[in-house]
Protein backbone atom coordinates (compact mmCIF):
# COMPACT_ATOMS: atom_id res chain seq x y z
CA UNK A 1 0.00 0.00 0.00
CA UNK A 2 2.70 2.40 1.01
CA UNK A 3 4.79 1.48 -1.97
CA UNK A 4 1.87 2.04 -4.33
CA UNK A 5 1.31 5.47 -2.80
CA UNK A 6 4.91 6.48 -3.42
CA UNK A 7 4.84 5.21 -6.97
CA UNK A 8 1.78 7.32 -7.59
CA UNK A 9 3.46 10.31 -6.01
CA UNK A 10 6.60 9.99 -8.12
CA UNK A 11 4.45 9.61 -11.21
CA UNK A 12 2.65 12.81 -10.30
CA UNK A 13 5.95 14.65 -9.95
CA UNK A 14 7.12 13.43 -13.35
CA UNK A 15 3.90 14.38 -15.07
CA UNK A 16 3.80 17.81 -13.52
CA UNK A 17 7.47 18.31 -14.29
CA UNK A 18 6.81 17.53 -17.94
CA UNK A 19 3.78 19.81 -18.10
CA UNK A 20 5.59 22.75 -16.51
CA UNK A 21 8.60 22.50 -18.79
CA UNK A 22 7.84 23.66 -22.29
CA UNK A 23 10.33 22.12 -24.70
CA UNK A 24 12.35 25.24 -25.38
CA UNK A 25 12.06 27.97 -22.77
CA UNK A 26 13.12 31.38 -24.00
CA UNK A 27 15.17 33.67 -21.87
CA UNK A 28 16.58 37.13 -22.19
CA UNK A 29 19.93 37.16 -23.96
CA UNK A 30 20.35 40.82 -24.84
CA UNK A 31 18.88 44.06 -23.58
CA UNK A 32 19.27 47.43 -25.25
CA UNK A 33 18.17 50.58 -23.52
CA UNK A 34 18.16 54.22 -24.55
CA UNK A 35 16.11 57.37 -24.47
CA UNK A 36 14.82 59.12 -27.52
CA UNK A 37 14.50 62.91 -27.46
CA UNK A 38 11.15 64.26 -28.60
CA UNK A 39 12.41 67.18 -30.67
CA UNK A 40 11.90 69.02 -33.94
CA UNK A 41 13.33 66.13 -35.98
CA UNK A 42 10.06 64.26 -35.41
CA UNK A 43 7.07 65.41 -37.45
CA UNK A 44 3.94 65.87 -35.37
CA UNK A 45 1.13 63.42 -36.07
CA UNK A 46 -1.52 65.46 -37.94
CA UNK A 47 -4.47 63.51 -36.53
CA UNK A 48 -3.34 64.15 -32.97
CA UNK A 49 -2.66 67.82 -33.75
CA UNK A 50 -6.17 68.24 -35.15
CA UNK A 51 -7.62 66.54 -32.12
CA UNK A 52 -5.79 68.87 -29.72
CA UNK A 53 -6.49 72.11 -31.63
CA UNK A 54 -10.00 72.98 -30.37
CA UNK A 55 -8.88 72.44 -26.78
CA UNK A 56 -5.89 74.73 -27.35
CA UNK A 57 -7.89 77.50 -29.01
CA UNK A 58 -10.31 77.64 -26.12
CA UNK A 59 -7.45 77.74 -23.62
CA UNK A 60 -5.42 80.39 -25.37
CA UNK A 61 -8.32 82.79 -25.79
CA UNK A 62 -8.56 82.81 -21.99
CA UNK A 63 -4.91 82.74 -21.09
CA UNK A 64 -2.87 85.02 -23.27
CA UNK A 65 -4.10 88.57 -22.84
CA UNK A 66 -1.45 90.78 -21.20
CA UNK A 67 -2.14 91.77 -17.59
CA UNK A 68 1.09 93.47 -16.47
CA UNK A 69 4.76 94.01 -17.29
CA UNK A 70 7.65 92.31 -15.51
CA UNK A 71 10.90 94.34 -15.81
CA UNK A 72 13.31 91.57 -14.65
CA UNK A 73 13.74 87.81 -14.70
CA UNK A 74 12.33 86.38 -11.48
CA UNK A 75 13.30 82.97 -10.17
CA UNK A 76 12.61 81.29 -6.86
CA UNK A 77 16.22 80.05 -7.02
CA UNK A 78 17.69 83.57 -6.95
CA UNK A 79 18.32 84.33 -3.30
CA UNK A 80 19.25 82.51 -0.16
CA UNK A 81 16.51 82.62 2.48
CA UNK A 82 14.30 85.11 0.69
CA UNK A 83 13.81 85.63 -3.02
CA UNK A 84 12.28 88.43 -5.04
CA UNK A 85 9.69 86.09 -6.55
CA UNK A 86 8.79 84.42 -3.25
CA UNK A 87 8.54 87.78 -1.50
CA UNK A 88 6.26 89.17 -4.20
CA UNK A 89 3.93 86.19 -4.01
CA UNK A 90 3.78 86.10 -0.20
CA UNK A 91 3.16 89.88 -0.15
CA UNK A 92 0.41 89.67 -2.74
CA UNK A 93 -1.31 86.91 -0.78
CA UNK A 94 -1.36 89.26 2.24
CA UNK A 95 -2.60 92.13 0.08
CA UNK A 96 -5.32 90.14 -1.69
CA UNK A 97 -6.50 87.90 1.15
CA UNK A 98 -6.49 90.23 4.16
CA UNK A 99 -9.43 92.44 3.07
CA UNK A 100 -11.58 89.32 2.54
CA UNK A 101 -10.53 87.84 5.88
CA UNK A 102 -11.10 91.12 7.69
CA UNK A 103 -14.52 91.67 6.18
CA UNK A 104 -15.59 88.19 7.25
CA UNK A 105 -14.03 88.00 10.72
CA UNK A 106 -13.04 91.51 11.78
CA UNK A 107 -9.50 90.23 12.27
CA UNK A 108 -6.22 90.80 10.42
CA UNK A 109 -3.84 88.25 8.99
CA UNK A 110 -0.62 88.41 11.03
CA UNK A 111 1.65 86.87 8.44
CA UNK A 112 1.87 84.60 5.40
CA UNK A 113 3.82 81.35 5.02
CA UNK A 114 3.92 79.45 1.73
CA UNK A 115 6.35 76.82 0.49
CA UNK A 116 9.35 77.18 -1.78
CA UNK A 117 8.42 74.09 -3.80
CA UNK A 118 4.96 75.48 -4.46
CA UNK A 119 6.27 78.24 -6.75
CA UNK A 120 6.33 76.17 -9.90
CA UNK A 121 7.88 78.50 -12.50
CA UNK A 122 10.08 81.50 -13.12
CA UNK A 123 8.74 84.71 -14.63
CA UNK A 124 10.80 85.95 -17.55
CA UNK A 125 11.23 89.64 -18.30
CA UNK A 126 8.32 90.85 -20.40
CA UNK A 127 4.54 90.72 -20.37
CA UNK A 128 2.72 88.60 -17.86
CA UNK A 129 -0.69 87.08 -18.48
CA UNK A 130 -3.18 84.73 -16.92
CA UNK A 131 -0.96 81.95 -18.27
CA UNK A 132 1.87 83.20 -16.04
CA UNK A 133 -0.45 82.71 -13.08
CA UNK A 134 -1.11 79.12 -14.15
CA UNK A 135 2.61 78.46 -14.59
CA UNK A 136 3.45 79.82 -11.14
CA UNK A 137 0.60 78.01 -9.47
CA UNK A 138 -0.77 75.11 -11.52
CA UNK A 139 -2.38 73.52 -8.48
CA UNK A 140 -5.94 74.11 -7.36
CA UNK A 141 -4.88 75.28 -3.91
CA UNK A 142 -7.04 77.61 -1.81
CA UNK A 143 -5.78 80.28 0.54
CA UNK A 144 -6.75 79.42 4.12
CA UNK A 145 -6.14 81.28 7.37
CA UNK A 146 -4.93 79.22 10.28
CA UNK A 147 -5.05 80.37 13.90
CA UNK A 148 -1.88 79.06 15.55
CA UNK A 149 -1.09 78.87 19.25
CA UNK A 150 2.24 80.17 20.57
CA UNK A 151 3.38 76.57 20.99
CA UNK A 152 2.64 75.77 17.32
CA UNK A 153 4.52 78.94 16.38
CA UNK A 154 7.64 77.50 17.99
CA UNK A 155 7.11 74.24 16.08
CA UNK A 156 6.92 76.34 12.92
CA UNK A 157 10.23 78.05 13.71
CA UNK A 158 11.81 74.68 14.34
CA UNK A 159 10.44 73.41 11.00
CA UNK A 160 11.98 76.41 9.21
CA UNK A 161 15.31 75.82 10.99
CA UNK A 162 15.36 72.28 9.61
CA UNK A 163 14.11 73.28 6.15
CA UNK A 164 16.93 75.85 5.60
CA UNK A 165 15.20 77.08 2.48
CA UNK A 166 13.51 80.23 1.20
CA UNK A 167 9.91 79.37 2.04
CA UNK A 168 8.08 82.57 1.04
CA UNK A 169 6.95 84.70 4.00
CA UNK A 170 5.32 88.08 4.49
CA UNK A 171 4.63 90.00 7.71
CA UNK A 172 7.19 88.08 9.74
CA UNK A 173 10.93 88.81 10.09
CA UNK A 174 13.36 86.02 10.75
CA UNK A 175 17.05 86.22 11.53
CA UNK A 176 18.97 82.96 11.88
CA UNK A 177 22.56 82.03 12.72
CA UNK A 178 25.09 80.06 10.68
CA UNK A 179 23.37 76.85 11.69
CA UNK A 180 19.96 78.26 10.77
CA UNK A 181 18.90 78.50 14.44
CA UNK A 182 16.54 81.40 15.10
CA UNK A 183 18.19 84.46 16.62
CA UNK A 184 15.22 86.73 16.23
CA UNK A 185 11.63 86.26 15.08
CA UNK A 186 9.31 89.26 15.01
CA UNK A 187 5.82 89.93 13.76
CA UNK A 188 4.86 93.57 13.35
CA UNK A 189 8.22 94.49 14.96
CA UNK A 190 7.30 92.56 18.13
CA UNK A 191 8.86 89.29 19.22
CA UNK A 192 6.62 86.27 19.02
CA UNK A 193 4.45 86.12 22.13
CA UNK A 194 3.98 82.53 23.27
CA UNK A 195 0.82 83.54 25.16
CA UNK A 196 -1.14 84.83 22.21
CA UNK A 197 -2.39 83.31 18.97
CA UNK A 198 -1.56 84.28 15.39
CA UNK A 199 -3.52 84.28 12.14
CA UNK A 200 -1.41 82.79 9.37
CA UNK A 201 -2.39 82.76 5.71
CA UNK A 202 -1.18 79.70 3.82
CA UNK A 203 -2.54 77.20 1.31
CA UNK A 204 -4.95 74.38 2.11
CA UNK A 205 -2.25 72.00 0.80
CA UNK A 206 0.21 73.10 3.47
CA UNK A 207 -2.43 73.35 6.17
CA UNK A 208 -3.25 69.69 5.62
CA UNK A 209 0.34 68.60 6.14
CA UNK A 210 1.78 69.21 2.66
CA UNK A 211 5.59 69.60 2.62
CA UNK A 212 5.43 68.09 6.14
CA UNK A 213 4.24 71.37 7.68
CA UNK A 214 2.48 69.37 10.38
CA UNK A 215 2.36 72.36 12.78
CA UNK A 216 -0.59 73.55 10.66
CA UNK A 217 -2.61 70.42 11.50
CA UNK A 218 -5.36 70.77 14.09
CA UNK A 219 -5.18 74.57 14.44
CA UNK A 220 -7.21 76.51 17.03
CA UNK A 221 -9.34 77.78 14.15
CA UNK A 222 -9.32 77.35 10.41
CA UNK A 223 -10.88 79.95 8.09
CA UNK A 224 -11.57 79.38 4.42
CA UNK A 225 -12.05 82.43 2.20
CA UNK A 226 -12.92 80.62 -1.06
CA UNK A 227 -10.01 82.20 -2.88
CA UNK A 228 -7.57 80.17 -4.92
CA UNK A 229 -3.90 81.03 -4.63
CA UNK A 230 -3.69 81.22 -8.42
CA UNK A 231 -6.64 83.60 -8.61
CA UNK A 232 -4.99 85.88 -6.03
CA UNK A 233 -1.89 85.97 -8.27
CA UNK A 234 -3.92 86.65 -11.42
CA UNK A 235 -6.01 89.34 -9.67
CA UNK A 236 -2.83 91.01 -8.49
CA UNK A 237 -1.37 90.98 -12.01
CA UNK A 238 -4.56 92.59 -13.22
CA UNK A 239 -4.35 95.28 -10.54
CA UNK A 240 -0.75 96.43 -11.09
CA UNK A 241 0.90 97.79 -14.24
CA UNK A 242 4.44 96.70 -13.43
CA UNK A 243 5.59 93.92 -11.12
CA UNK A 244 7.84 95.11 -8.33
CA UNK A 245 9.83 92.39 -6.64
CA UNK A 246 13.04 92.46 -4.60
CA UNK A 247 15.12 90.50 -2.17
CA UNK A 248 15.08 92.18 1.26
CA UNK A 249 15.93 91.41 4.87
CA UNK A 250 12.75 89.62 5.97
CA UNK A 251 14.50 86.27 6.32
CA UNK A 252 18.27 86.44 6.63
CA UNK A 253 21.23 84.55 7.97
CA UNK A 254 23.73 86.41 10.18
CA UNK A 255 27.32 85.21 9.76
CA UNK B 1 -2.28 2.89 -21.77
CA UNK B 2 -1.65 5.36 -19.04
CA UNK B 3 1.42 3.48 -17.92
CA UNK B 4 2.85 3.47 -21.43
CA UNK B 5 2.23 7.15 -21.70
CA UNK B 6 4.10 7.65 -18.45
CA UNK B 7 7.12 5.73 -19.71
CA UNK B 8 7.30 7.75 -22.92
CA UNK B 9 7.07 10.96 -21.00
CA UNK B 10 9.80 10.03 -18.55
CA UNK B 11 11.97 8.89 -21.40
CA UNK B 12 11.46 12.21 -23.11
CA UNK B 13 12.31 14.03 -19.93
CA UNK B 14 15.42 11.93 -19.51
CA UNK B 15 16.53 12.72 -23.03
CA UNK B 16 15.89 16.37 -22.53
CA UNK B 17 17.92 16.46 -19.34
CA UNK B 18 20.65 14.40 -21.02
CA UNK B 19 21.01 16.81 -23.90
CA UNK B 20 20.79 19.82 -21.63
CA UNK B 21 23.45 22.23 -22.71
CA UNK B 22 23.54 20.87 -26.24
CA UNK B 23 19.89 21.56 -26.98
CA UNK B 24 20.74 25.06 -28.09
CA UNK B 25 22.68 23.96 -31.12
CA UNK B 26 19.62 22.16 -32.46
CA UNK B 27 17.27 25.07 -32.04
CA UNK B 28 16.11 27.15 -34.91
CA UNK B 29 16.69 30.86 -34.87
CA UNK B 30 13.75 31.78 -32.68
CA UNK B 31 14.98 35.10 -31.35
CA UNK B 32 12.12 37.26 -30.18
CA UNK B 33 12.14 40.99 -29.55
CA UNK B 34 9.98 42.79 -27.02
CA UNK B 35 10.11 46.57 -27.05
CA UNK B 36 9.10 48.54 -23.98
CA UNK B 37 8.38 52.23 -24.50
CA UNK B 38 7.78 54.44 -21.53
CA UNK B 39 7.09 57.91 -20.21
CA UNK B 40 6.72 59.35 -16.71
CA UNK B 41 5.67 62.64 -15.12
CA UNK B 42 4.28 64.05 -18.35
CA UNK B 43 2.27 66.46 -16.14
CA UNK B 44 -0.31 67.44 -18.73
CA UNK B 45 2.32 68.63 -21.21
CA UNK B 46 0.30 68.34 -24.39
CA UNK B 47 2.09 70.92 -26.54
CA UNK B 48 5.85 71.20 -27.08
CA UNK B 49 7.77 73.84 -25.14
CA UNK B 50 8.13 77.12 -27.02
CA UNK B 51 11.33 77.94 -28.94
CA UNK B 52 12.34 80.50 -26.25
CA UNK B 53 11.98 78.21 -23.28
CA UNK B 54 15.18 78.55 -21.18
CA UNK B 55 15.65 74.83 -20.49
CA UNK B 56 13.76 72.74 -23.05
CA UNK B 57 13.29 74.86 -26.19
CA UNK B 58 11.07 73.19 -28.80
CA UNK B 59 11.14 69.87 -26.94
CA UNK B 60 8.28 67.51 -26.17
CA UNK B 61 4.73 67.49 -27.50
CA UNK B 62 2.20 64.69 -27.70
CA UNK B 63 1.75 64.86 -31.50
CA UNK B 64 5.47 64.17 -32.05
CA UNK B 65 5.49 61.43 -29.46
CA UNK B 66 2.59 59.81 -31.32
CA UNK B 67 4.59 59.79 -34.58
CA UNK B 68 7.59 58.21 -32.87
CA UNK B 69 5.48 55.54 -31.19
CA UNK B 70 3.83 54.64 -34.51
CA UNK B 71 7.22 54.32 -36.19
CA UNK B 72 8.52 52.01 -33.48
CA UNK B 73 5.34 49.91 -33.51
CA UNK B 74 5.65 49.58 -37.28
CA UNK B 75 9.20 48.22 -36.82
CA UNK B 76 8.18 45.92 -34.00
CA UNK B 77 4.53 45.20 -33.30
CA UNK B 78 5.55 43.42 -30.10
CA UNK B 79 5.73 46.69 -28.24
CA UNK B 80 4.28 47.78 -24.92
CA UNK B 81 3.72 51.45 -24.11
CA UNK B 82 3.71 52.31 -20.41
CA UNK B 83 3.52 55.36 -18.16
CA UNK B 84 4.83 55.60 -14.59
CA UNK B 85 2.39 58.18 -13.26
CA UNK B 86 1.82 61.92 -12.76
CA UNK B 87 0.03 62.16 -16.05
CA UNK B 88 -1.98 65.01 -14.51
CA UNK B 89 -1.20 68.55 -13.39
CA UNK B 90 1.26 71.06 -14.71
CA UNK B 91 -0.46 72.96 -17.54
CA UNK B 92 -3.84 74.69 -17.88
CA UNK B 93 -5.05 71.71 -19.94
CA UNK B 94 -5.46 69.92 -16.63
CA UNK B 95 -6.97 72.91 -14.83
CA UNK B 96 -9.49 73.47 -17.61
CA UNK B 97 -10.38 69.92 -18.63
CA UNK B 98 -9.49 67.86 -15.55
CA UNK B 99 -7.31 65.27 -17.31
CA UNK B 100 -9.79 64.35 -20.03
CA UNK B 101 -7.48 65.32 -22.88
CA UNK B 102 -4.47 63.58 -21.29
CA UNK B 103 -6.33 60.25 -21.08
CA UNK B 104 -7.92 60.63 -24.52
CA UNK B 105 -4.52 61.25 -26.13
CA UNK B 106 -2.88 58.38 -24.26
CA UNK B 107 -5.69 56.17 -25.51
CA UNK B 108 -5.14 57.39 -29.07
CA UNK B 109 -1.44 56.57 -28.75
CA UNK B 110 -2.53 53.12 -27.50
CA UNK B 111 -0.89 53.16 -24.11
CA UNK B 112 -1.15 49.70 -22.60
CA UNK B 113 -0.91 50.60 -18.93
CA UNK B 114 -0.10 53.31 -16.43
CA UNK B 115 0.42 53.49 -12.71
CA UNK B 116 -0.93 56.23 -10.49
CA UNK B 117 1.27 59.11 -9.34
CA UNK B 118 0.64 61.49 -6.45
CA UNK B 119 -0.52 64.28 -8.74
CA UNK B 120 -3.08 62.01 -10.34
CA UNK B 121 -5.00 62.51 -7.06
CA UNK B 122 -5.02 66.31 -7.50
CA UNK B 123 -8.72 66.48 -8.31
CA UNK B 124 -9.46 63.87 -5.68
CA UNK B 125 -10.49 60.27 -6.12
CA UNK B 126 -13.70 61.50 -7.76
CA UNK B 127 -11.70 63.60 -10.24
CA UNK B 128 -9.61 60.60 -11.25
CA UNK B 129 -12.61 58.28 -11.44
CA UNK B 130 -14.46 60.80 -13.62
CA UNK B 131 -11.67 60.66 -16.25
CA UNK B 132 -11.22 56.89 -16.25
CA UNK B 133 -13.90 56.32 -18.93
CA UNK B 134 -11.63 58.29 -21.30
CA UNK B 135 -8.76 55.82 -20.75
CA UNK B 136 -8.52 52.72 -22.93
CA UNK B 137 -5.59 51.41 -20.94
CA UNK B 138 -5.14 49.68 -17.61
CA UNK B 139 -4.36 51.37 -14.32
CA UNK B 140 -1.96 49.07 -12.51
CA UNK B 141 -1.48 49.77 -8.83
CA UNK B 142 -0.35 47.13 -6.35
CA UNK B 143 0.37 49.03 -3.13
CA UNK B 144 -2.58 51.41 -2.97
CA UNK B 145 -5.51 49.63 -1.38
CA UNK B 146 -8.56 51.39 -2.81
CA UNK B 147 -11.07 48.91 -1.38
CA UNK B 148 -12.69 51.50 0.92
CA UNK B 149 -12.86 54.14 -1.81
CA UNK B 150 -14.81 54.87 -4.97
CA UNK B 151 -11.82 53.60 -7.00
CA UNK B 152 -12.43 50.07 -5.73
CA UNK B 153 -12.30 47.73 -8.73
CA UNK B 154 -10.99 50.39 -11.13
CA UNK B 155 -7.33 49.35 -10.91
CA UNK B 156 -5.46 46.03 -11.11
CA UNK B 157 -2.66 44.92 -8.79
CA UNK B 158 -0.94 43.26 -11.73
CA UNK B 159 -1.53 42.41 -15.35
CA UNK B 160 0.04 40.01 -17.80
CA UNK B 161 0.50 40.99 -21.44
CA UNK B 162 1.41 38.33 -24.00
CA UNK B 163 3.42 39.52 -27.00
CA UNK B 164 4.71 37.01 -29.55
CA UNK B 165 4.18 34.28 -26.98
CA UNK B 166 6.27 36.10 -24.36
CA UNK B 167 4.51 36.68 -21.07
CA UNK B 168 5.20 40.11 -19.61
CA UNK B 169 3.98 40.62 -16.06
CA UNK B 170 3.52 44.18 -14.85
CA UNK B 171 2.81 45.51 -11.38
CA UNK B 172 2.68 49.09 -10.10
CA UNK B 173 3.97 50.90 -7.03
CA UNK B 174 2.95 54.34 -5.80
CA UNK B 175 4.64 56.75 -3.42
CA UNK B 176 3.48 57.29 0.18
CA UNK B 177 0.68 59.84 0.05
CA UNK B 178 0.68 61.13 3.63
CA UNK B 179 2.36 64.53 3.76
CA UNK B 180 2.49 64.68 -0.03
CA UNK B 181 -1.17 64.76 -1.01
CA UNK B 182 -4.03 66.25 1.01
CA UNK B 183 -5.79 63.44 2.81
CA UNK B 184 -9.18 64.70 1.67
CA UNK B 185 -8.04 63.96 -1.89
CA UNK B 186 -6.97 60.35 -1.35
CA UNK B 187 -9.41 59.69 1.51
CA UNK B 188 -9.35 56.04 2.65
CA UNK B 189 -6.67 54.92 0.19
CA UNK B 190 -4.22 52.72 2.10
CA UNK B 191 -0.53 52.83 1.25
CA UNK B 192 1.11 49.41 1.57
CA UNK B 193 4.81 48.71 1.93
CA UNK B 194 6.40 48.67 -1.56
CA UNK B 195 9.04 46.01 -0.82
CA UNK B 196 6.54 43.59 0.72
CA UNK B 197 4.08 44.13 -2.11
CA UNK B 198 6.82 43.80 -4.75
CA UNK B 199 7.86 40.52 -3.14
CA UNK B 200 4.27 39.25 -3.34
CA UNK B 201 3.78 40.48 -6.90
CA UNK B 202 7.01 38.99 -8.25
CA UNK B 203 6.14 35.66 -6.64
CA UNK B 204 2.77 35.68 -8.38
CA UNK B 205 4.12 36.87 -11.73
CA UNK B 206 7.38 34.94 -11.92
CA UNK B 207 6.76 31.74 -9.97
CA UNK B 208 3.00 31.19 -10.21
CA UNK B 209 2.21 32.74 -13.60
CA UNK B 210 5.63 31.94 -15.14
CA UNK B 211 6.14 35.33 -16.73
CA UNK B 212 9.20 35.65 -18.95
CA UNK B 213 9.66 39.29 -18.02
CA UNK B 214 8.55 41.15 -14.91
CA UNK B 215 8.28 44.93 -15.04
CA UNK B 216 7.56 47.26 -12.14
CA UNK B 217 5.92 50.57 -12.99
CA UNK B 218 6.98 52.76 -10.11
CA UNK B 219 6.20 56.22 -8.89
CA UNK B 220 8.43 55.86 -5.83
CA UNK B 221 11.28 58.04 -7.11
CA UNK B 222 14.71 57.08 -8.40
CA UNK B 223 16.94 57.54 -5.33
CA UNK B 224 17.01 59.60 -2.13
CA UNK B 225 19.83 60.91 0.07
CA UNK B 226 18.01 59.38 3.02
CA UNK B 227 18.57 55.70 2.36
CA UNK B 228 15.69 54.64 4.56
CA UNK B 229 13.32 56.19 2.02
CA UNK B 230 12.23 53.54 -0.43
CA UNK B 231 13.25 54.32 -4.00
CA UNK B 232 13.61 52.46 -7.28
CA UNK B 233 17.28 51.80 -6.58
CA UNK B 234 16.41 50.43 -3.13
CA UNK B 235 13.60 48.35 -4.57
CA UNK B 236 15.90 46.84 -7.20
CA UNK B 237 18.40 45.66 -4.60
CA UNK B 238 15.88 44.51 -1.99
CA UNK B 239 13.76 42.24 -4.23
CA UNK B 240 14.24 39.43 -6.71
CA UNK B 241 12.74 38.52 -10.08
CA UNK B 242 12.16 42.07 -11.32
CA UNK B 243 13.74 42.57 -14.76
CA UNK B 244 12.97 46.25 -15.23
CA UNK B 245 11.79 49.11 -13.04
CA UNK B 246 10.30 52.02 -14.94
CA UNK B 247 10.32 54.93 -12.55
CA UNK B 248 8.94 58.40 -12.04
CA UNK B 249 8.25 61.07 -9.40
CA UNK B 250 11.78 62.49 -8.98
CA UNK B 251 11.93 63.80 -12.59
CA UNK B 252 15.27 62.06 -12.96
CA UNK B 253 16.79 62.34 -16.43
CA UNK B 254 18.69 59.11 -17.07
CA UNK B 255 20.27 59.01 -20.52
CA UNK B 256 20.31 55.22 -20.24
CA UNK B 257 18.98 52.67 -17.76
CA UNK B 258 21.11 52.02 -14.69
CA UNK B 259 21.98 48.45 -13.70
CA UNK B 260 21.62 47.11 -10.15
CA UNK B 261 21.96 43.73 -8.47
CA UNK B 262 18.95 42.11 -6.86
CA UNK B 263 18.86 39.77 -3.84
CA UNK B 264 19.75 36.84 -6.10
CA UNK B 265 22.71 38.69 -7.61
CA UNK B 266 20.84 39.10 -10.89
CA UNK B 267 20.78 42.32 -12.84
CA UNK B 268 17.85 44.71 -12.66
CA UNK B 269 17.46 47.68 -14.96
CA UNK B 270 16.07 50.96 -13.63
CA UNK B 271 15.05 53.67 -16.04
CA UNK B 272 13.36 57.05 -15.85
CA UNK B 273 13.05 59.70 -18.56
CA UNK B 274 12.79 62.96 -16.61
CA UNK B 275 9.46 64.62 -17.17
CA UNK B 276 7.05 66.56 -19.41
CA UNK B 277 7.25 64.15 -22.35
CA UNK B 278 10.69 65.48 -23.34
CA UNK B 279 11.96 61.95 -23.97
CA UNK B 280 10.57 58.52 -24.72
CA UNK B 281 12.33 55.65 -22.99
CA UNK B 282 12.99 52.55 -25.04
CA UNK B 283 14.15 49.17 -23.76
CA UNK B 284 14.46 46.20 -26.14
CA UNK B 285 14.56 42.71 -24.71
CA UNK B 286 15.87 39.98 -27.02
CA UNK B 287 14.86 36.50 -25.97
CA UNK B 288 16.13 33.24 -27.40
CA UNK B 289 16.58 29.61 -26.45
CA UNK B 290 20.09 30.26 -25.36
CA UNK B 291 19.12 29.72 -21.79
CA UNK B 292 21.37 31.71 -19.52
CA UNK B 293 22.08 29.82 -16.34
CA UNK B 294 22.92 33.04 -14.58
CA UNK B 295 21.32 36.40 -15.13
CA UNK B 296 24.77 37.91 -15.35
CA UNK B 297 25.11 36.12 -18.69
CA UNK B 298 22.73 38.65 -20.20
CA UNK B 299 24.44 41.10 -22.46
CA UNK B 300 23.15 44.55 -21.63
CA UNK B 301 24.12 47.38 -23.88
CA UNK B 302 22.85 50.61 -22.54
Amino acid sequence: MKLRFYTFFILLIFISACKNNPPAPLSVSTINGKRIPIDTTIAPDPEIENYIRPYTLHLNSTLDSTLAYNPQNLSIRDGKLNTALGNMIADLVMEQANPIFKSRTGKNIDFVLLNYGGIRADIGEGNVSTRTGYQLMPFENDIVIVELSGKKMLEMLSYLEDAKIAHPISGIQLRVDKKFKTINATIGNKPIDKERTYFVATSDYLQQGGDSMFFFNEPLNLYTIDYKLRNAIIDYFQKVDTLRAAIDNRYIQTP
Amino acid sequence: MKRRNFITQTAATGAFIGLGGLSVSFSKNTKKQITILHTNDVHSHIEPFGPNHPKNPSMGGVARRATLIQQIRAENPNTLLLDAGDMFQGTPYFNFYGGELEFKLMSKMKYDAATIGNHDFDNGLSGLLAQMPHANFDFISSNYDFSNTILDGQTSPHKIFVKDGIKIGIFGLGVELKGLVNDNLYKETKYLDPVEIATDMTKILKQDKKCDLVICLSHLGYEYKNESTISDVQLATRTKDIDLIIGGHTHTFLDKPTIHQNLKGKKVLVNQVGCYGLYLGRIDFYLDENKNIEGSGVSISV
